[in-house]
């Protein structure tokens, strides 16, 4: 019997910037459902990664295979179809709307496979109740906190419903509360799709993790159990160490 | 303002504006009317830049390249078949192909928003030398002769749909020309609250969004640009229609840059503010006509200058700022002797609800 074959694998992957390598032969592979950390200290090339992944750049080496498609190269709106979702670093929402459309515009797009605005706006209503902004849905997205805005992107990321979905630091700037809430949603989220989260807090780490990734310096320096990761005296030395004596 | 509120305040606007169109002949003599039908043509045009600049934001410095592709397409269609039906087809859809050709080379070619503005300000200056080297009996399409720097004289005016021999008088012009502004203004209105207006806004505020949720932003920006050159080559049908003349010099430069400035002065983002911007110009600039103190050059200048550093979002906006201050103080006021606590919500307004 084959193995089952992996959502998401990349292999080689490689990102350049002029003399900066910022992701070298990256080989990663994400099992269907599977909850993945990724962690690493600032600059290790995490963002750039999802990057790839997305479609927002083009790897100048390597290739990324989600299912049976080869992505790596397509366009932002291509790969978006195939179904991967990302919440991106720095809040990427649409500034000027309300809140519902937001939502809105994530739902319609994935509805559409099913041609229906009725199922719009279900999903609209079950995603605003779900990053209970129920309330705040016809305030302009670009007068609330960064928190709220968090909340919005995520929230346009789920209305979408892709397969695989990708948080790029999700708790930043987020209260203890809303970091636990977030948690219980990855968590919620992860029964039926799977996740990459890149974090950098180690108590949320702890929260949601199974398996973890730890990139340095644009490689992937360990791959294992958070415990084992966290145990590791090399990750301690380039990441951990000064948080974890703290 | 709540959605059933504003709804019916829009309605009872395109009531009243179509009420004016209809008993302004019996108002005004005949030469402001053939004013008012320039100025409403003026207006299309204003409208299909407000669209593409301000829902589309896509800032093209040559529009009139559209207008005046519409204004020749009716023209030699017109003078060939003697009838304005098929003329005011293809001034429609000459520009929105001519469109089409080149916003698929600048929007799927990845060109920058920069070089989007050079690239629609070359192609108008090229389309101006073109046109105005066609002097000569070898520059003709079927029976139309370009004329060159002379342009096209006497150019059948509108008549009734498929019947050349009832030419429309002035009158019925002027009601042709303002029902087009008020159609086309509701056609745009329309296409806004579409879902793929709703797109089209998402895609100007943030593309990079709009591309992570799975829209295409070359396409939405293409079709925006496509329709943006329809309506413009409506407005050259018309503005034909108005002089039974068009020349190379409807390619001019300045009056791409005039309608860039009938938007900042009427709201960028409005459908409104372009309309408003443009009829409030250009009555200034024929008023200034008939005298000989100031230069009209001159005057719009200054006119931009103070409303960029005062009134920077234009007047439509502006107004309308003012206007939802004043109420939700008004409503504030209300409240207070009950006692009761006022939060402020975050207010404001989305984006694209003029
Ligand atoms: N567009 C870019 N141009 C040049 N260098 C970049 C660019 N994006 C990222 N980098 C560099 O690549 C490295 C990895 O960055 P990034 O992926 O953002 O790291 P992380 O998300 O892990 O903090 C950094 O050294 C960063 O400066
Ligand atoms: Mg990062």
């Amino acid at each position: 019997m084959a193995e089952i074959a992996p959502l998401l694998e990349t292999r080689n992957l490689t990102m350049r910037f002029g003399g900066v390598v910022a992701n070298d032969d990256v080989n990663f592979a994400l099992e269907e459902m599977e909850l993945r950390c990724l962690i690493g200290p600032n600059g290790a090339g995490k963002s750039t990664f999802f990057k790839m992944l997305t479609g927002q750049l083009t790897p100048t080496q390597g290739t990324i295979r989600f299912r049976t498609h080869p992505i790596a190269g397509n366009l932002p709106h291509q790969i978006a179809r195939l179904g991967i979702g990302i919440k991106t670093q720095i809040p990427n929402v649409f500034n000027g709307l309300s809140v519902r459309e937001n939502v809105w515009l994530a739902a319609a797009r994935a509805a559409r496979r099913e041609a229906s605005a009725k199922r719009a706006a279900a999903i609209v209503d079950e995603v605003l109740e779900r990053i209970r902004l129920g309330g705040l849905a016809e305030a302009i997205v670009g007068q609330l906190s960064h928190g709220q805005r968090q909340w919005v992107e995520i929230g346009t990321v789920l209305a979408a419903e892709p397969e695989l979905i990708l948080l790029d630091e999700p708790a930043a700037g987020m209260t203890d509360e809303e970091t636990a809430r977030t948690a219980e949603i990855i968590r919620e989220i992860n029964r039926t799709r799977a996740l990459i989260v890149v974090e950098h807090d180690m108590e949320f780490i702890k929260m949601i993790a199974k398996k973890v990734t730890v990139f340095h310096q644009g490689r992937i320096m360990m791959e294992d159990t958070v415990e084992a990761v966290l145990a590791d005296s090399r990750v301690r030395d380039v990441y951990l160490g000064k948080k974890v004596a703290a | 303002m709540n959605g059933p509120v504003k709804l019916t305040l829009q309605a009872l606007a395109i009531l009243a504006a179509c009420v004016a169109v209809a008993v302004m002949p019996s108002y005004v003599d005949l030469f402001q009317l053939m004013q008012f039908t320039l100025f409403c043509s003026m207006a299309v045009l204003a409208l299909s830049l407000g669209f593409i600049w301000g829902f589309g934001g896509i800032l093209s410095f040559g529009q009139t390249a559209f207008f005046g592709l519409g204004a020749y397409a009716y023209a030699v269609t017109a003078i060939n078949f003697q009838d304005s039906t098929p003329a005011i087809l293809l001034a429609v859809l000459v520009p929105a192909l001519f469109a089409l050709a080149l916003g698929y080379f600048v929007f799927y070619g990845r060109i920058s928003d920069v070089y989007l503005g050079v690239i629609t300000l070359t192609v108008t200056l090229i389309l101006f030398n073109v046109f105005n080297s066609t002097a000569g009996d070898a520059y003709a399409i079927g029976s139309a002769r370009l004329g060159g720097f002379n342009g096209m004289p006497a150019v059948p005016t509108f008549n009734m749909p498929f019947d050349p021999s009832s030419i429309l008088f002035p009158e019925q012009s002027w009601y042709v020309t303002g029902g087009a502004l008020i159609a086309v203004y509701l056609g745009l209105r329309l296409l806004l609250r579409s879902s793929f207006g709703r797109v089209a806004i998402a895609v100007r505020e943030n593309e990079t969004r709009a591309a992570l949720l799975g829209y295409d932003p070359r396409l939405v920006k293409l079709l925006v640009f496509v329709v943006g050159g329809g309506v413009a080559g409506l407005a050259g049908a018309l503005y034909v229609n108005w002089g039974a003349f068009v020349g190379p010099t409807i390619f001019a430069l300045s009056l791409s840059a005039e309608i860039i400035i009938w938007i900042c002065i009427g709201g960028l983002g409005t459908l409104i503010g372009p309309i408003v911007g443009c009829f409030l110009i250009e009555y200034l600039v024929s008023q200034i006509g008939t005298q000989q103190a100031f230069n009209a050059n001159l005057v719009l200048g200054a006119i931009l200058v103070v409303f960029v550093l005062l009134l920077p979002k234009g007047l439509v906006p502006t107004v309308r700022d003012l206007l939802l201050a004043a109420g939700r103080l008004a409503r504030e006021r209300n409240r207070r002797p009950a006692g009761e606590e006022t939060h402020a919500l975050p207010g404001g307004h989305p984006v694209g609800a003029e």
